[in-house]
């Protein structure tokens, strides 16, 4: 039931509406980036905040990725609080120099002198967004993970994309904010009091006893639909969301896993050097003599994103390889 | 420095500090390439010697709370805007002293104090953060200006043509000042820009352009003076092409395949910035200059002097702190 003063909300407008009040708390925040303004951005996110903020803080940039997330850059750091909106995640890599080699380091060779409050909103993923193709459907998390100076985020629903999307506009350093594309239409329930969902602070999804399932992202509900067909099975599974993946709550992982003492990784992204590897590495590392089980990492193929849907379909993490996964990591 | 802005109406006195900006600059590098000789600086360092008119010219307009931009090629440009002489040389030393508490070094400075948000050592990747600072100003509603330093290599980036495009649709206070020092590190301009005339290029993206003689303070002034009273009138950004010559290497050491050492010196002997300034004090003023002058270049050799001794004396940044500054 909802509780007192929540609604239904979507991804979509749980994020539009953590912007507006954002805008409204702050004359310091402005939104800028690609068919903002009467367009409502790539996927409607800003629509009607140019209505109501102007033209001042609700810009339509040219598409010039790099240069417009510099200039969000050199705002953010002469007072501004800019929110930047890439119109596809896989236009980050036009804009790489400006966000990993300035963004994040000016505070750190600067000596603490700089201080860059900005926020890079990049719609990414595949999967039920279907046929977008090899450079419009990717999953990039990982590339600004490894940067030190960025923090980085990816809420799984309504709830924790506004409430997460608010605390990066107040934090102090640049943020890469990743939305899932499929998620966009997903309802929630989102009270209608202010709230803010903190970084570094992870959420157990589902609990149980038998095996720790991680994921973030669209693939949240992959597992979480997988552990109700296990449940018939008898298995308990225990469903992990870390929410940001810089600062990462490795704690909860370690918490659940030395419980469970079996973990699944579940990733859109392709395996090489992604994050579930990282995350598979520091279990290792930190629950070695709690594991009952290999930890297993499912990821996607290791291939440009298909445009056929017969060929895409069969590169990502389903459902059943989850639960299979699963089976395999509790009998082995 | 206070107005008025005309080069010609300037006082003596305010002509003696400019003279000494440059004066400082050129001891300042002079000392920094010391430093390099000795082995006590491990970086690369890029002097500016040469170019001192440049950043001297452009900086004589700006307040401290105007903002720059600067480069790899920076400390000029930090000097003439009024940068502590003490935690700049300690930032090359890599002090905890320093301006960026030795995190920087020469070619990562910065000096938010006195309006730097900068060197930006990435060829270009300043320019966007100076367009960025004229937006804050445009929302801010007040009259400060930015000032985007990029050398001749820079024309071969991108960005900049991207941001002269979005400084003049969203009609930005930006000047953003081409060092035309004809050689990016090794490789003669000539043979990568595909125009001489770089006005030209800024022309075309909506801006109002000059070209000056970067060796020749009073008409760098000039300019300078004649931009900012166009951006402020048209509410515009500006291009400013200053033609100069650094008269080392592309960094101390650099083994100058490609710039013709007959030219080099010629350079020095005839179009030295300082000496063609010093020649007009004296032609301006009576002879009692050069004795100013003379306290001039001193006292710029003293507060470098003392510079040292301070960034000499500055303490290593402690082992264990490597990760502070990472995050606000």
């Amino acid at each position: 039931m909802p509780e007192n003063g929540s609604r239904k909300l979507t991804y979509m407008l749980a994020i539009r509406e953590a912007l507006q009040e954002e805008m409204r708390a702050d004359p310091h925040v402005l939104i800028m980036g690609e068919d903002l303004a009467r367009h409502g951005g790539g996927f409607g996110v800003t629509k009607e905040l140019w209505e109501e903020f102007g033209s001042d803080r609700v810009r339509n940039t040219p598409i010039s990725e790099n240069s417009f997330v510099g200039a969000a850059l050199g705002a953010a750091m002469t007072g501004s609080r800019p929110v930047v909106e890439l119109m596809f995640m896989d236009f980050a890599m036009v804009a790489m120099d400006q966000i990993c080699n300035e963004a994040a380091k000016v505070r750190y060779m600067y000596g603490g002198q700089a201080q860059a409050p900005l926020v890079i909103r990049c719609p990414q993923g595949g999967l039920s967004w279907k046929s977008a193709a090899a450079q419009h459907s990717q999953s990039l998390e990982a590339w600004f993970v490894h940067i030190p100076g960025l923090k980085v985020v990816f809420p799984s629903n309504a709830y924790d994309a506004k409430g997460l999307l608010k605390s990066a506009i107040r934090d102090n350093n640049p943020v890469v904010f990743i939305e899932h594309k499929a998620l966009y239409g997903i309802e929630d329930l989102v009270p209608a009091e202010e709230y803010l969902v903190p970084f570094g602070k992870g959420k157990v999804v589902r609990p149980g006893n038998d095996v720790t399932v991680i994921a973030s992202g669209y693939m949240v509900h992959f597992a979480q639909e997988a552990a109700s067909r296990l449940e018939e099975k008898g298995i308990e599974v225990e469903i992990l969301d870390p929410r940001t993946l810089k600062p990462l709550d490795e704690e909860l992982f370690y918490q659940s896993i030395k419980k469970t003492h079996r973990a699944v990784i579940v990733q859109e992204a392709n395996k090489n050097a992604g994050l579930g590897m990282d995350w598979c590495a520091r279990i290792q590392e930190n629950c070695f003599d709690w594991l009952d089980a290999p930890i297993s990492v499912l990821a996607g193929e290791d291939v440009p994103i298909p445009y056929a849907s017969s060929i895409e379909n069969q590169i990502y993490v389903s459902t059943s390889d989850i639960v299979r996964a699963v089976k395999e990591v509790c009998y082995g | 420095m206070d107005k008025p802005r005309l080069f010609i109406e300037l006082k003596q006195e305010q002509h003696l500090e400019l003279l000494k900006r440059m004066y400082q600059i050129r001891f300042f590098e002079e000392a920094a390439g010391r430093y390099y000789r000795k082995g006590m600086v491990k970086g690369g360092i890029h002097a500016s010697i040469g170019q001192e008119a440049v950043a001297v010219g452009i900086c004589a307009h700006l307040r401290t709370n105007d903002l720059i931009t600067s480069t790899h090629r920076g400390h000029g440009h930090h000097i003439a805007k009024g940068a502590d002489l003490n935690k700049l040389m300690a930032e090359i030393l890599g002090k905890e002293e320093g301006y960026c508490k030795g995190r920087g070094g020469s070619m990562h400075v910065a000096a938010f104090d006195i309006g730097s948000l900068g060197a930006f050592p990435v060829v270009a990747a300043g320019v966007p953060s100076a367009v960025g600072a004229g937006l804050s100003i445009r929302l801010h509603k007040d009259d400060r200006i930015a000032v985007s330093f990029f050398g001749d290599g820079a024309l071969g980036q991108g960005t900049i043509y991207e941001c002269m495009n979005i400084a003049a649709i969203w009609k930005l206070p930006v000047v953003f000042v081409c060092e035309n020092n004809r050689f990016a590190v090794s490789t003669d301009c000539s043979t990568s820009i595909a125009i001489e005339d770089f006005a030209k290029m800024a022309e075309s993206h909506g801006l109002k352009a000059y070209q000056v003689d970067g060796q020749d303070l009073e008409k760098v002034h000039y300019t300078m003076f004649r931009a900012v009273d166009y951006l402020k009138a048209e509410e515009q950004p500006v291009f400013i092409q200053a033609d100069t010559f650094r008269f080392e290497g592309h960094y101390f050491g650099e083994p100058e395949v490609n710039r013709d050492k007959d030219q080099i010196r010629q350079m020095r002997e005839s179009q030295d910035p300082i000496e063609r300034f010093v020649f007009w004090l004296q032609d301006r003023y009576e002879d009692d200059i050069i004795e100013r002058i003379d306290q001039v270049k001193q006292s710029a050799f003293d507060e470098i002097e003392s510079a040292c001794g301070f960034a000499e004396n500055g303490s290593d940044p402690a082992p264990e702190t490597y990760a502070e500054y990472i995050y606000a």
